[in-house]
């Protein structure tokens, strides 16, 4: 009886024994558990650190020149000739707003409807060893480097704008809108495909049961029920369309002309990058105050996204 | 009691690519009747009721021999225009599928597809497909709501609706009434047998007890073969076949 009562307490003590030793060993796995996690905490800080820092210093470095200018001026004067040395430069920056504007409702008019039909296509027409092709080759249109879409632009498809217009040049609007419509297609392709491919078979089911060919299904039935996908993919296509540089800055002639197709323009994205590298003082600061307007417009148009993107997910809930 | 024959199959053979769903099946269905398709799963009953209205045509790899006689035209033949037989044999399915649009637009759907234009013709069909199919009551108030807040038995009977709104002769029932609860499934035997005053019903199901209720005739599937067809009364007091029997009381399945 003690002896079971001694080996009972023996066995408790080895017990007490090895708890504390699994506490330690857990006491080591936790510190790093916490050490990761305050690492990933860190990274996690650096990305809205980054995009706090954006966002002041562009609205610090984009108001003098607007306050300056005046915002009235600024906004609404039609007339851009920053390094005027005769002492009477002009900062006023509505041609490229509205070229910028223009540009990118026409790279959607072109882009979303060829974008969504393809997407139509992809999820589903056509055969699936065909899609997957398809899709590869769509996801390295996304691959290219705007850079390569200019030059291609440029070599291609200003002569032949040149030639069809009788123009002394192919730089233009009509231009850039070709190139932003290529662009923006990919982005249009994928999100609409998701969108397309994640609407229920029962409700295509239904509407074939009932005598619709399948065509009148993914048009009638299975694109409205994507529509809230559809319409981000819209967004993210203007998204990118308004904030591209690189390869209109080659393409669209980079005169700040009020804005017609055929003529040079500039757009808000290329008069920063085509003259930084030469502007200072007020020019210098007007095209801060140029780059904090895009930003408003990206910030609009990432307001957008996220709510078409949300009520696409509620949508399929 | 059986009257015409609307749907005929001989030897009908069905292959799934390698899978033979369907074996040699041969069964006339009478009109105005409503004729109950059972058996355990993956017995071909469902394939069988797909065939009617070619939705198996949907499936990859899908081969049918034999033949398939509606009103006596092969519905498997060269020059069949399948919306046509479509909007001919309706079908209503498992789960309650109404679109994502108003309880209105889900009914018009169908008559917008064959061509109504005519917004006075399109109430009309609405209202007349809603009382047809004992739902108008409940939802004359919210027509321009969407369907997807009905009830599960509401959207169930708002698919009849829409089924029946191309006026079709005949209305494939495809498990309708599996995934609700009892007071729903009544509601919707009770349409289909006032439903087959006008229409051919045939129904799928997994409940014997409904089969015994409503339908006039039973078909007894098993691995892909017809083992037994005829007067559903007759079929679960006297069954010939002794497969059907063990079925019936529930020896297996």
């Amino acid at each position: 009886m003690n002896e079971a009562i001694l080996s009972k307490e023996a066995g408790a003590k080895v017990k007490t024994a090895a708890k504390t030793a699994k506490n330690k060993k857990s006491g080591a796995r936790g510190a790093l558990e916490f050490t990761m996690k305050a690492l990933f905490l860190i990274c996690g800080l650096v990305a809205v650190g980054f995009v706090l820092i954006i966002s002041v210093y562009l609205i610090v470095s984009g108001i003098p020149a607007i306050r300056e200018v005046g915002l009235l001026e600024f906004l609404g004067g039609t007339d851009w000739d920053p390094a005027n040395r005769s002492g009477d430069p002009s900062f006023g920056i509505l041609p490229m707003i509205l070229t910028s504007i223009y540009g990118t409702a026409g790279a959607i008019v072109i882009g979303v409807p060829i974008g969504f039909l393809m997407a139509v296509f992809l999820s589903k027409v056509a055969p699936r060893r065909l899609a997957a092709v398809i899709r590869e080759v769509v996801d390295l249109l996304a691959g290219i480097p705007s850079v390569v879409y200019g030059l291609v632009g440029m070599i291609v498809l200003l002569p032949a704008i040149r030639d069809l217009f009788g123009l002394p040049a192919g730089d233009s609007l009509l231009a850039a809108v070709f190139v932003l419509a290529i662009m923006i297609l990919p982005s249009i392709i994928s999100v609409s495909e998701t969108a397309l491919d994640a609407v229920p078979r029962e409700y295509e089911e239904a509407s074939l049961a009932l005598g619709a060919t399948e065509l009148e299904t993914y048009f009638r039935v299975s694109a409205p029920a994507a529509k809230s996908g559809i319409a981000a993919s819209v967004v993210l296509g203007v998204g990118r369309a308004i904030g591209e540089a690189m390869a209109i800055l080659m393409v669209a002639g980079n005169v700040a002309n009020m804005p017609s197709l055929l003529s040079s323009v500039k757009f808000l994205t290329t008069a920063i990058a085509g003259e930084m590298g030469y502007a200072d003082g007020l020019h210098r600061q007007a095209l801060f105050s140029i780059g904090l307007v895009l930003f408003l417009f990206i910030m609009l148009i990432n307001a957008a996204l996220n709510l078409f993107l949300k009520r696409s997910k509620e949508g399929q809930a | 009691m059986s009257g015409n024959t609307i749907i005929e199959a001989k030897g009908l053979e069905l292959w799934y690519g390698d899978n033979h769903a369907l074996k040699g099946v041969s069964l006339e269905i009478p009109e105005n009747r409503i004729t109950a398709l059972i058996g355990p799963s993956g017995c071909g009953k469902s394939t069988f009721l797909k065939t009617l209205n070619r939705m198996n045509d949907l499936v990859p790899g899908v081969r049918i021999e034999g033949q398939l006689l509606y009103n006596g035209e092969d519905i498997y033949g060269p020059d069949v225009d399948v919306t046509r037989l479509r909007k001919q044999i309706g079908m209503v399915f498992q789960k309650a599928n109404p679109f994502p649009m108003s309880i209105y637009d889900n009914i018009a759907y169908g008559p917008r597809t064959h061509g109504v234009r005519s917004r006075a013709k399109l109430d009309d069909i609405v209202e007349r497909s809603l009382r047809d199919a004992a739902i108008w009551d409940e939802v004359k108030d919210r027509l321009n709501k969407s369907a997807l807040g009905l009830s599960g038995g509401q959207q169930q009977r708002l698919c009849i609706a829409r089924a029946l709104a191309v006026e079709p002769d005949v209305l494939l029932m495809d498990e309708s009434t599996s995934a609700l609860d009892p007071i729903s499934t009544g509601k919707i035997e009770e349409l289909a047998l006032e439903l087959k005053n006008r229409y051919t019903v045939v129904m799928v199901t997994h409940n014997m007890q409904q089969a015994v209720r409503v339908s006039d005739m039973t078909a007894f599937f098993l691995l892909g073969e017809l083992v037994e067809f005829g007067d559903t009364e007759r079929l679960f007091s006297h069954p010939r076949d002794k497969r059907t029997e063990d079925y019936i009381t529930g020896r297996f399945g």
